[in-house]
């Protein structure tokens, strides 16, 4: 009895500490953006200017960054992590090569991103290049294409994963009440399977877009990393965590400091809300 | 048992032993670093004495030796006024370690030497000069036949002393540079692509054709990459060399020696140059230091300046010209513990 109490007691302490650790992170960063956000107000969010040289700080060239890169990545993943999802949870239930197949696309999610920063500069890059010297643009070959390319890449396996558990779990006496209808094999997945799982499916995306607003690694090698507004797909930019990541170690000034980890707590935020709301959309569609 | 006693009564006589070797921890700059690990691991053979030097980024030295967690700093960019008032009650000191050089790499076809003016510099990095067979350019290097690329600027995308260095050089030598651009470790950019450190600036550059950027002189050396001689203030046209460099250096030192030698005076000295410094307090006695530590540490500073010097050349870093010695001496010696100064015999 006395030896459960132990054990119950240090999962509590080992449950209330990793709770406290979150919380405590978004506090001290909240006291430590307070200079900036004081400083500049809301203007901070919609200030394309970011000049440390003459302490004025706006954060808009990278919720931009990353707004565009995260949503035009989820827009370019999409077909495949559906398509995954759907030959993994319906076609191929239950066979061999849908668990090989499963093991794969989760290899992906299993690659550190640093190798997909050198992949995307080595191999990725010259090929965008190559495209923006067909198109008669500058041919950087680094930029939010090229970024998002890489993101897309990276977060299949999330979407992909998510939306396949909920597909497979779809009961079976629906789908085949729809085939006693004389519905076809499409016509069941388009109107009984696909509806069904929807939610699940919702929230595969929501959390895949929470790991591309927070990618730094592969995206900051490949953005380009300018401080300006894009004008153009191709354009360089930074994102939240690139320009964190690019100006954090020399940030020497108060409010340049300050400023720097306001955008980390507004990507925290970001990241936080996308996360939540994945995760009730997740349990809502469980209690049904 | 025995061996059990044995082997106790050894890891405590170490530890006892380790308690008189005097370990000294720093953290800064990442552009030193080669050399400064190369000096405290002869130093470590010579005296015993271990440092333990972290290159995390001359911001974060400045910021550790604020925190008082290292001994130490390291900076690639002297500490502005502003920064020193953070410690008024105890002053923090400044001396010179070596000199370095940024160049400027480019990418053409056949890699030409180029010759530039800071007119030509500023001119490509704000953005105004946009081809590389535009007649400004063409003109300072006739005898090359310049191509009509257009010219995509690199530059660093991380807060650097590299950054700093350029910049402060663009900012004395063009007018526009300062009033739009100005000097610092990260600028707001007019143009350009931003690559992380050196290499990622250096990858960049090989991968465009008509690329230039700007890298540690070191750093162009060991990797081969073409870099352009630069007219200096007296209108010599200068190719960045050790000698060249150190040249740069051979002026006037300020007792602080905080001073910025780009746009040097010296007639050969390459214009875009700069020390690197090691900061710590003038007053060594705080948060619990002991004495023998302080000692540890200015002796340990005091061969930096003299027995050290030798091995700079052999890691591409320019020797500190005698007048930087001497002025780093002086730094040196008004050191104190408890006010006394710590290197009486000196």
């Amino acid at each position: 009895m006395k030896k459960r109490g132990a054990f119950n007691f240090s999962l509590l302490v080992a449950a209330l500490a990793v709770g406290t650790v979150l919380i405590a992170a978004a506090l001290s960063m909240t006291i430590a953006s307070l200079p900036a956000l004081r400083a500049f107000g809301l203007k901070f969010f919609f200030s394309p200017d970011w000049d440390p040289v003459s302490n004025k700080f706006g954060a808009l060239p990278f919720l931009l960054g990353t707004l565009i890169t995260s949503f035009l990545a989820l827009f370019l993943s999409l077909p495949f992590s559906l398509s995954i999802s759907i030959l993994s949870g319906e076609y191929l239930k239950g066979k061999k090569i849908s668990s090989l197949l499963k093991t794969l696309v989760d290899l992906i999610a299993a690659v550190p991103s640093v190798i997909y920063g050198f992949w995307g500069l080595e191999v990725l890059v010259p090929l965008v290049r190559k495209l923006e010297i067909s198109l008669g643009v500058a041919p950087y070959g680094v930029g939010i294409f090229t970024a998002s390319l890489i993101l897309a890449v990276m977060i299949i396996p999330n979407a992909a994963a998510l939306a396949r558990e909920v597909i497979e779990l779809v009961p079976s006496n629906l789908k085949e009440a729809a085939y006693a209808l004389g519905a076809t094999r499409t016509e069941t997945l388009l109107k009984v399977t696909l509806p069904y799982a929807r939610g699940g499916i919702m929230a595969g995306i929501l959390l895949s877009l929470g790991r591309a607003l927070g990618e730094t690694m592969a995206v900051t090698m490949v953005i380009g990393n300018s401080n300006t507004i894009p004008k153009s797909l191709f354009s360089p930019a930074n994102t939240m965590a690139s320009v964190i990541a690019n100006e954090f170690t020399e940030a020497t000034g108060d409010l340049y400091y300050s400023s720097l980890i306001a955008i980390g707590l507004t990507l925290f935020v970001v990241t936080a809300i996308f996360g939540v709301v994945g995760r009730y959309v997740v349990n809502r569609m469980k209690i049904k | 048992m025995k061996i059990r006693n044995l082997l106790a009564a050894l890891v405590l006589g170490l530890m006892v032993w380790g308690g008189r070797v005097k370990e000294l921890t720093g953290a800064g700059a990442t552009f030193p670093y080669p050399l400064y690990s190369k000096w405290f691991d002869i130093y470590h053979n010579e005296t015993g004495i271990m440092v333990n030097y972290q290159a995390i980024g001359s911001g974060g030295g400045i910021r550790q030796l604020l925190n008082k967690t290292v001994d130490f700093g390291a900076t690639d960019a002297f500490m502005s006024d502003e920064e020193l008032e953070k410690s008024r009650e105890n002053p923090i000191l400044h001396f010179p370690t070596c000199v370095g050089a940024v160049v400027i790499t480019y990418n053409l076809p056949g890699a030409p030497e180029l010759r530039l003016s800071p007119e030509a510099i500023a001119g490509v990095f704000l953005g105004k000069i946009t081809r590389w067979n535009d007649p400004k350019l063409q003109a300072l290097n006739p005898e090359v036949k310049l191509p009509s690329l257009p010219i995509v600027v690199v530059h660093r995308s991380d807060g650097s002393g590299t950054t700093f260095v350029f910049s402060d050089y663009l900012s004395k030598t063009s007018p526009e540079w300062r009033k739009r651009v100005g000097r610092g470790k990260a600028l707001r950019w007019p143009v350009g692509l931003g690559g992380k450190v050196n290499p990622g600036v250096a990858g960049l550059v090989k991968q465009i054709r008509g690329a230039v950027g700007y890298v540690e002189l070191a750093y162009a050396v060991k990797n081969n990459m073409p870099y352009a001689s630069v007219k200096n203030k007296r209108g010599n046209f200068i190719k960045p060399t050790l000698k060249s460099v150190s040249l740069a250096a051979s002026v006037k030192i300020p007792p602080d020696t905080r001073i910025s030698i780009t746009d040097t005076d010296a007639p050969e000295g390459y214009p875009i140059s700069s020390f690197t410094w090691i900061i710590f307090y003038r007053e060594q006695k705080y948060a619990n230091r002991s004495m023998e530590k302080a000692k540890a540490m200015l002796n340990l500073f005091w061969w930096m300046i003299h027995q050290g010097q030798q091995y700079n050349e052999s890691l591409l870093y320019s020797k500190l010209p005698e007048p930087a010695v001497r002025a780093a001496e002086k730094v040196l010696l008004s050191a104190t513990y408890g006010g006394e100064p710590i290197l009486k015999h000196k």
